[in-house]
């Protein structure tokens, strides 16, 4: 099943991931010939087919609820490009009221 | 003496005896590598100084009758995608992370570390784990060993070259489509992918979170069940870890299965299997049946292109939602450039991720998206239970299914770039073992023209390493492989 360019451009928007006219066109290209190789699951009859999600039939695995010592806060926001008094510092994404 | 050229075992019986120091060890490593790796670049960073600190103080408690650990003093080497909290980046191969450095070290790390092993060093991986040749990662490529112009598999290619060229006699590698088990076919070492949930993945940087595992690289069969115990085990960290204490490896590893049967699944000796590859197979199947093994003819159904489609919709789905957290805001590299929060998530992506990279997350993304779930991720995740049904069936009737691990020997660097999907089917018959969670070892069989290695792939059930263990050992008592070096070692090339 052929990705459209606009397909392709939608995905990159969800995946968020900038892509260039031509990387768009080669992607498009490519994503078509990987999606008609896995087209052909639709040979096989899954209809009483429970899906698999995971190999083991561990669920839920908890240990009691007490507190254990853990990253701290510097070494938490240390790799972060920017960062300061241990917050994440990012572009401001709220408006500010004013309508700018 | 050359204690590169000793076996990990070899190595652990020289130090106890006094022939041999930790330090000598090390050195003789850290010097195999400044001499090899202009030529192979099986790693991204080497820690010298932290080496040889922690080999003398290794052979110091030896001296004062200390216990060592399984690995006393034995170089070992890990991939890039295992998190080191040692002041040295863990890049994962990508450009997002390359100068990012871990606040904690995986558990694997600590069991080596606990077990008294000398980290030399983190080698060299396909981009966040993503393709069998190691040619995606953003730094260059690993060049295999046997010959300087193929790859070395990948994503673990580095990991397996430098165990291949004796640079290291134990390396740790991951595994998520055959990413241990190709490499090491196509390096002519061993490789074993454990049981999903044998070894923790606290630490190692998740690619598909219901297929990766950790597993050893070695170049004997006891040296993989000797790093195998170390790092094999439960972890709390992990709550995919499984609960019950692993068998001790080398302990049973020289009692031979009687009876073996073993399956050979006609679908992976079909269309696209190299000639050469098939013989050495089946010469080794041959060998087997020289030692009192039973060959049962087995199919698996979906093991091969429906297991590859079904690999290429799961894998990528767990990849676009793990690799969702690389936004420039935790970790890594943010763009420099960007009018708002979105465009800088776009921008620092678009930087950060390599070619195949942006292709999988693209592909996991749109086969999750409203619209297309049905038809893609939970189709695939049913035929995966396929796929699961498929081996079940297969180990009712026999011990272990053996077939090719790789349908072809190493290929050209530069080989099969142009086209994804015929670098995809290079893991047409390790992907079914992710799928089902189940174990799977490579061993190297033989050669193909040109002294390119090739791999037996040795499939058993979960939780059933010991066996797999036993079950290559009796062929490499046979038929030993591993007096054969590659040129770079023998000063040839």
């Amino acid at each position: 099943m052929a990705i459209s360019r606009d397909e392709v451009l939608k995905v990159a928007t969800l995946s968020r991931i900038r892509l260039s006219d031509a990387e768009v066109d080669r992607l498009a290209s490519q994503l078509s010939s990987i999606l008609a190789y896995v087209e052909k699951l639709g040979e096989l009859d899954t209809d009483a087919v429970e899906p698999l999600a995971h190999p083991l039939p561990l669920r839920n695995v908890l240990r009691p609820d007490e507190p254990k010592p853990s990253l701290s806060p510097q070494d938490a926001v240390g790799g972060a490009p920017d960062a300061a008094d241990n917050f994440f510092r990012v572009p401001r994404v709220l408006d500010d009221g004013t309508g700018a | 003496m050359a204690p590169l050229n000793l076996t990990a075992c070899q190595m652990r019986e020289a130090m106890a005896k006094g022939d041999l120091s930790a330090r000598e060890a090390t050195d003789a490593s850290l010097e195999t590598i400044e001499r090899l790796e202009p030529k192979i670049h099986a790693f991204l960073s080497l820690s010298p100084q932290t080496a040889r600190r922690r080999a003398t103080e290794i052979d110091d408690r030896r001296a004062r009758g200390e216990d060592v650990g399984l690995l006393g003093g034995i170089p070992v080497a890990i991939k890039d995608n295992f998190c080191t909290a040692d002041g040295r980046p863990t890049t994962c191969g990508s450009r997002i992370l390359e100068r990012w450095k871990a606040p904690y070290s995986a558990h694997v790390v600590e069991r080596l570390e606990a077990e008294g092993a000398v980290i030399v060093g983190k080698t060299n991986l396909d981009e966040f784990a993503m393709g069998s040749s190691t040619e995606n990662s953003a730094f260059g490529p690993t060049r295999n060993p046997w010959d300087l112009e193929r790859v070395p598999g990948g994503s673990s290619g580095g990991s397996a070259a430098a165990v291949a060229s004796r640079m290291v006699p134990l390396a740790l590698g991951s595994d998520t489509g055959g990413s241990i088990r190709q490499p090491a076919a196509l390096c002519g070492v061993v490789g074993l992918k454990p049981t999903y949930g044998l070894v923790s993945r606290y630490g190692l940087v998740a690619f598909a979170s219901s297929l990766d595992q950790i597993g050893p690289f070695a170049r004997t069969v006891g040296d993989a069940a000797l790093l195998l115990r170390a790092v094999a085990g439960h972890d709390g960290r992990d709550s995919t870890s499984i609960p019950q204490a692993p068998p001790d490896y080398p302990a049973t590893l020289e009692e031979p299965v009687q009876p073996l049967r073993i399956g050979v699944p006609k679908e992976f000796f079909g269309e696209g299997l190299d000639a050469a590859v098939e013989g050495a197979v089946r010469e080794a199947l041959g060998a087997y049946e020289r030692l009192g093994a039973r060959l049962v003819d087995v199919s698996l159904p979906h093991a091969t292109d429906y297991a590859i489609a079904t690999y290429y919709l799961v894998a990528t789905s767990e990849a676009s939602s793990n690799l969702a957290r690389y936004d420039g805001v935790h970790y890594g590299r943010r763009a420099s450039e960007y009018a708002d929060m979105i465009e800088m998530y776009m921008r620092s992506r678009a930087e950060g991720f390599g070619d195949e990279v942006r292709r999988r997350v693209m592909l996991g993304t749109y086969a999750l998206s409203a619209g297309y779930y049905d038809a893609y991720y939970k189709k695939a995740a049913r035929v995966r239970r396929l796929i699961r049904r498929d081996y079940e069936a297969a180990f009712r009737r026999v011990d272990v299914v053996m077939g090719p691990t790789t349908p072809t020997p190493a290929f050209r660097l530069g080989e099969k770039t142009d086209d994804p999907l015929t670098m995809y089917l290079c893991d047409v018959y390790t992907v079914s073992c992710n799928l089902s969670g189940i174990a799977g070892l490579s061993l190297p069989c033989g050669f193909a023209k040109g002294g390119l290695p090739v791999g037996l792939q040795i499939i058993g059930d979960a939780m059933s390493e010991e066996r797999l263990l036993r079950v290559a050992r009796m062929y490499e008592r046979e038929v030993n492989w591993t007096e054969r070096r590659p040129p770079p070692c023998d000063g040839k090339a």
